[in-house]
């Protein structure tokens, strides 16, 4: 250690604040980089958070929020006692039930199929058309449903008629909305799911397989006993994000399939917030559904994620 | 692998091979359906339709959607946002994503916090639309991009990329008489190109595929980009969405079925176009930051 390295750590001892203006001073350029997108955080998502105020007052937009008048929990109450948000708040948990029922084990079963798949060329060719739905809009994956599922001309029913049963009007069916939406959902998106799984199961021993297969397991076996298990921790933490995303499903998924006849099943608090906010002018009020809808996606997350870590895993934070 | 290639485990990848190839045709037969009828003639289907092969040809379609300006000026207005965007987003991210990389900077983990905690926590649409209202982006491009500018996901995958490479690069710039934004765009960016083209796709395809932006924040039709334009005449024209206010007025009737067809491939294309380049690179960088932030 020199001298000046000495004296430096002196100062350092002695007077913090100064080493702290030192240390600030030659990060300058660091600062410099993280101000514009600190003030993009700043601007977009903790001034919308400050603005959840406006759930308690009667706002309006001439006034600002804070010349709106305060109200106390007035559209809360309303909220609560509102019979059509009570269907509303039950269309998105049965959303996200079915979700989590028929779409979240789909890309872990897709994953176990690809990692047994020895032929790396043939793999990486299903990979390759798996990925794309991914990529496509919920405008143009819907669109490509509806013109495959209209009553006429549609693929799908002329399909029907041609084996010789009845027409079927998917789109305008109330109990064929979740079926069309979870199908809509694997098809999107359980091929780009299995990337993380997979790269959980790249990293598992080969030694354990070989060890297995001395003990006599067959496929399944190894699958079962070496594969899941390894993989169970990232399936935990994929799970509580699910959970965490309960009330968080896809608006503009669901607002493109939303009709006049399927509403008592499709209407869920996004899509509901928007209507009632920016189409009805009702700011308080659908804030207030929102600020709800927000909250409880939070309080679920921690919550989940303190049950990981009881069974003992990692969780996510 | 080599050796206990027994009955049933060749039998179960025979299973598992045939059925992994049924589900990826599976996944992909809408999109053939869907650009093969697009180049079918309208006549052949209002005969018949087909699954997969017209008998004819026809680039009637194409020819229609070419000829409406309404149609050309949202791709117009798709091509430009998402490449104004991709490039506003890729610097403000990387350079929030290098600023926080270095360990010694004070703050550091409070910014970090506070950035996970717009991924677990949100002031919702009503309140976002506010401030994007108060700031005087109604009906402005900049509305499509700025409230969406930095994915935190985004950010902390680029921030786990930059934060792998080695320190002792970074020290001998330092020598050499680097400053830090010399380090960033000498050595940081050009070596961490995977990690720059999957980010730069993940950006360009939320900015092409972006439809909720522009129902919120344009009320002028003849802005809108192709997302909007094609729930018109594919969704709306079928009668069946939920609010059929501003019907685009070069579509007063239903198109007919090869039309709607062209309008899904044209909106399509540049991603399936762009997706073969990138696709060598984004496996590997979309895992960089996910496993552990």
């Amino acid at each position: 250690m020199n001298s000046s390295a000495v004296q430096q750590s002196a100062v350092t001892a002695s007077n913090p604040s100064s080493s702290l203006m030192k240390r600030i001073i030659r990060n300058r350029y660091m600062y410099l980089m993280i101000l514009p997108g600190l003030i993009y955080f700043i601007i977009f998502k903790y001034v919308p958070m400050w603005g959840l105020v406006i759930s308690f007052q009667d706002y309006q937009p001439y006034k600002g929020i804070l010349g709106s008048e305060w109200v106390g929990l007035k559209h809360f109450q309303r909220l609560f006692s509102e019979p059509e948000f009570w269907v509303i708040f039950k269309n998105t948990l049965v959303l996200f039930v079915f979700n989590i029922l028929f779409y979240f084990p789909v890309p872990i079963i897709l994953a176990v199929m690809l990692n047994e798949v020895s032929n790396a060329f043939f793999k990486r060719f299903v990979q390759t058309i798996i990925y794309i739905p991914h990529f496509i809009s919920w405008v143009i994956i819907v669109s490509i449903s509806f013109v495959m599922l209209t009553l006429d001309g549609g693929f799908i029913n002329e399909m029907l008629q041609a084996m010789g049963f009845e027409k079927i009007n998917f789109l305008m069916s109330p109990e064929w909305f979740h079926p069309m939406y979870i199908i809509q959902v694997i098809w999107r998106e359980a091929g780009w799911g299995t990337i993380i799984y997979l790269a959980a199961m790249a990293a598992i021993d080969p030694g354990l397989y070989e060890a297995a297969r001395m003990d006599g397991a067959g496929r399944f076996r190894q699958i079962w006993h070496i594969t899941l298990p390894s993989i169970r921790s990232v399936i935990i933490v994929l799970l509580i994000l699910r959970v965490g995303n309960v009330l968080d499903l896809s608006f503009e998924h669901v607002y493109l399939l939303l009709n006049s006849m399927n509403r008592n099943v499709a209407e869920i608090l996004d899509t509901y917030v928007y209507t009632t906010g920016l189409k009805q002018g009702q700011f308080s009020y659908s804030t207030a559904v929102g600020f709800f809808k927000s909250f409880v996606g939070l309080a679920l997350v921690m919550l989940s994620n303190r049950l990981a870590k009881k069974f003992g895993e990692e969780g996510v934070y | 692998m080599v050796q206990d290639k027994n009955f049933g485990s060749r039998l179960f990848d025979a299973v598992n091979i045939l059925l992994l190839a049924l589900i990826a045709i599976a996944m992909f037969i809408p999109f053939l359906h869907v650009v093969m009828t697009s180049f079918a003639t309208v006549e052949e289907l209002t005969r018949k339709p087909f699954l997969l092969i017209p008998t004819e040809y026809s680039l009637k379609a194409y020819e229609y959607i070419l000829s409406t300006s309404t149609i050309f000026r949202a791709l117009g207005v798709s091509v430009g946002i998402t490449v104004g965007g991709t490039a506003i987003s890729m610097v403000l991210t990387a350079l929030m994503a290098y600023g926080l990389t270095r360990r010694d900077l004070d703050g550091r983990k409070a910014i970090n916090l506070m950035i996970v905690f717009t991924m677990l926590f949100n002031g919702g649409l009503i309140p976002t639309f506010i401030v994007v209202k108060a700031m005087g982006l109604i009906d402005s491009y900049m509305a499509l991009i700025l409230p969406t500018a930095i994915n935190a996901f985004n950010l902390i995958i680029m921030r786990s990329f930059f934060q792998n490479l080695p320190d002792g690069l970074e020290e001998s710039a330092k020598i050499d008489g680097c400053n830090d934004f010399g380090i960033l765009f000498r050595i940081v960016i050009p070596l961490s190109m995977p990690a720059i083209a999957t980010i730069s796709l993940f950006y360009a395809v939320t900015y092409w595929n972006n439809f909720f932006s522009a129902i919120m924040y344009l009320n002028d039709a003849d802005k809108w980009p192709i997302q909007v334009l094609l729930r018109q005449i594919v969704i709306m024209a079928s009668g069946l969405a939920a609010d059929t206010s501003g019907m685009g007025d070069d579509f007063v009737k239903p198109p007919e079925q090869t039309i709607k067809m062209a309008v899904i491939v044209v909106s399509t294309l540049p991603i399936l176009i762009a997706y073969p380049f990138l696709q060598k690179y984004f496996a590997k960088g979309a895992l960089v930051g996910s496993i552990k932030g």
